[in-house]
């Protein structure tokens, strides 16, 4: 496998926890990968599967959604409908070849930036061993 | 509870036993229209009629293997809204399916509306059954219907059965109010109607038929008929899977999808009322084409059929029916229909859901529980 492989994961963490927490990693000098590239969503709730087939179509090499704990959701149960969502991509996406680790549910507290911190290193260590996704070399229709 | 009941048939015509039956039915005060299969006067095509003159009943025919849509969206459209009047439906299996996932979404209702379904012959596409009618439509019909009921391969020349129909374990119409039977029954003589629910038995009470036993062998024909279809259902997802398992393979099994969405206007339970592949999100400034080609190179247009495939499989595979109406209108020959038949089974199966079944169960997406799916959260699995 290629050493040099730098995977690009992109994460949807919803405003009021996860997102809550890398800036608290931040302040906190935690260090977290740069191959994470976070988009801030009010809730894991509202990502839409296509934004997440979208993603991978054009070449992510994984793909993070986090939300609040259970019982934390701001928007009461976003996490729950999320859950669903992406049980439902899991169910579709590995039939067309998609690793299913390279598709993430975490569900991470603002007061969490270690966790956090934690979590987004375990998950770039563990796509850099899947190695690239199938999509990346690919021109996709 | 199941009344069961049976016409006569006269000189092995099927289609005149079942016209009598609809005539009967339609002369019920209750019963405003028939809404069911008809040959057109000036074209071979059977399409969806709304009846409610009895001497139209007679280019009535729901046997020929004709489907050019599914009619549950058609039903959907008569019974959104009150229309003044009780309407009989005469429905496929997988059109009754499809309209109880409607009804789910609140686009269909059942009330003012009688559901007649019916034991599927099955049907051939679009062009094919174009090019297999002959002018001498009841008689091909008739004939069609009795070499399929005879368990013999019927003489369609060169033509097969749609695949959607070849693959389709279903074919007896669950969700009906009243459900016409031939699987089993020996219909040179006569044809079976059951009352399923409440409203049919009321109906079928009116219509003085005379009471009858369901023979013993219609159980076993439907099960034999279910194993058959199964295999071919099991080997068409095998060989599907086989030519789609990778985004290389996928992208060339929709090599000549030109885009144009006519398989998510056949679906009839691509629900809705505005596609966002239609919208503006999808409406790209010409800058941004030129854009994206730049930076990888080429950009195949039009661009997203993947993107659009494999987001309406997230939308509505939990409720695909099987009637493989999207490979029917693709203008391309794209087999449409194994694709999204095979991941709807492993979505439905997923979520322990079978699309059309129960009306009383939610569809997936539209529901959670607080204690499920645990397996999936976290980067430990
Ligand atoms: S996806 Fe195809 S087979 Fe499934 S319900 Fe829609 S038209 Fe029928
Ligand atoms: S009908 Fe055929 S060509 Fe049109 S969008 Fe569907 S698969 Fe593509």
């Amino acid at each position: 496998m290629d050493d040099n492989f730098e995977p690009t994961i992109l994460a949807f963490f919803c405003n009021w926890c996860t997102y809550t927490a890398a800036d608290l990693a931040g302040t906190s000098r935690l260090s977290y990968p740069p191959n994470i590239k976070i988009i801030r969503v009010m809730c894991s709730g509202m990502v839409d599967p296509k934004y997440v087939i979208k993603a991978l179509l054009e070449g992510a090499d994984g793909v993070l959604v986090s939300g609040c704990n259970p019982g934390d959701c701001h928007y009461i149960n976003g996490n729950f409908k999320a859950r669903r969502r992406i049980k439902l991509l899991k169910e579709i996406l590995p039939s067309f070849g998609f690793e299913p680790e390279r598709l993430r549910l975490t569900w991470i507290a603002a007061s969490d930036g270690v966790l956090l911190a934690e979590t987004l290193q375990e998950l770039v260590a563990q796509i850099k061993t899947l190695g690239p996704s199938q999509a990346r070399m690919q021109l996709v229709g | 509870m199941v009344i069961t009941a049976k016409i006569d048939v006269k000189d092995h015509d099927l289609l005149d036993a079942l016209r009598g039956l609809f005539k009967n039915i339609l002369a019920k005060e209750d019963v405003n229209a028939i809404l069911a299969p008809c040959r057109l006067p000036t074209k071979k095509m059977v399409m969806p009629t709304l009846l409610t003159d009895p001497v139209s009943l007679n280019s009535v025919d729901p046997l020929s293997p004709a489907f050019p849509m599914n009619n549950a969206k058609i039903v959907s459209r008569l019974t959104r809204k009150p229309s003044g009047g009780t309407i009989a439906a005469v429905m496929r299996p997988c059109e009754i399916r499809a309209f109880v996932e409607l009804v789910k979404l609140k686009q269909a209702r059942t009330d003012k509306l009688i559901r007649i379904g019916i034991d599927c012959l099955g049907a051939m596409g679009n062009r094919d059954y174009l090019n297999w009618a002959g002018e001498n439509g009841d008689g091909a019909a008739n004939t069609f219907a009795a070499q399929v009921l005879s368990g013999k391969t019927p003489d369609m020349g060169s033509v097969e059965p749609a695949q959607a129909c070849q693959s389709c374990e279903l074919p007896v119409a669950e969700g009906a109010d009243i459900s016409i039977g031939f699987f089993g029954v020996d219909t040179r003589q006569q044809i079976l109607v059951q009352a399923l629910t409440d409203k049919g038995g009321h109906l079928l009470e009116s219509l003085d038929l005379s009471a009858a036993e369901e023979p013993a062998s219609r159980r076993k024909e439907i099960e034999r008929l279910i194993s058959e279809r199964t295999t071919f259902r099991d080997n068409m997802f095998a060989e599907t899977a086989g030519k789609t398992d990778s985004v290389e393979k996928l992208s060339a099994y929709l090599a000549g999808c030109v885009n144009c969405y006519n398989c998510r206007v056949a679906c009839p339970v691509c629900y809705c009322r505005e596609c966002v592949f239609v919208t503006d999100v999808f409406d790209h400034e010409p800058n941004q084409y030129l854009r994206w080609a730049r930076k990888k190179g080429a950009v195949k247009m039009p661009t997203d059929t993947l993107l659009y495939h494999i987001t309406r499989l997230a939308h509505m595979s939990t409720a695909c029916v099987g009637c493989g109406q999207c490979t029917n209108a693709c203008p391309n020959d794209i087999a449409i229909m194994p694709l999204f038949r095979m991941i709807a089974y492993n979505t439905q199966r997923a979520f322990n859901y079978e699309a059309g079944k129960n009306p009383e169960e939610m569809p997936p997406l539209s529901e959670f529980k607080e204690d499920e799916f645990a397996e999936i959260v976290g980067i430990h699995n």
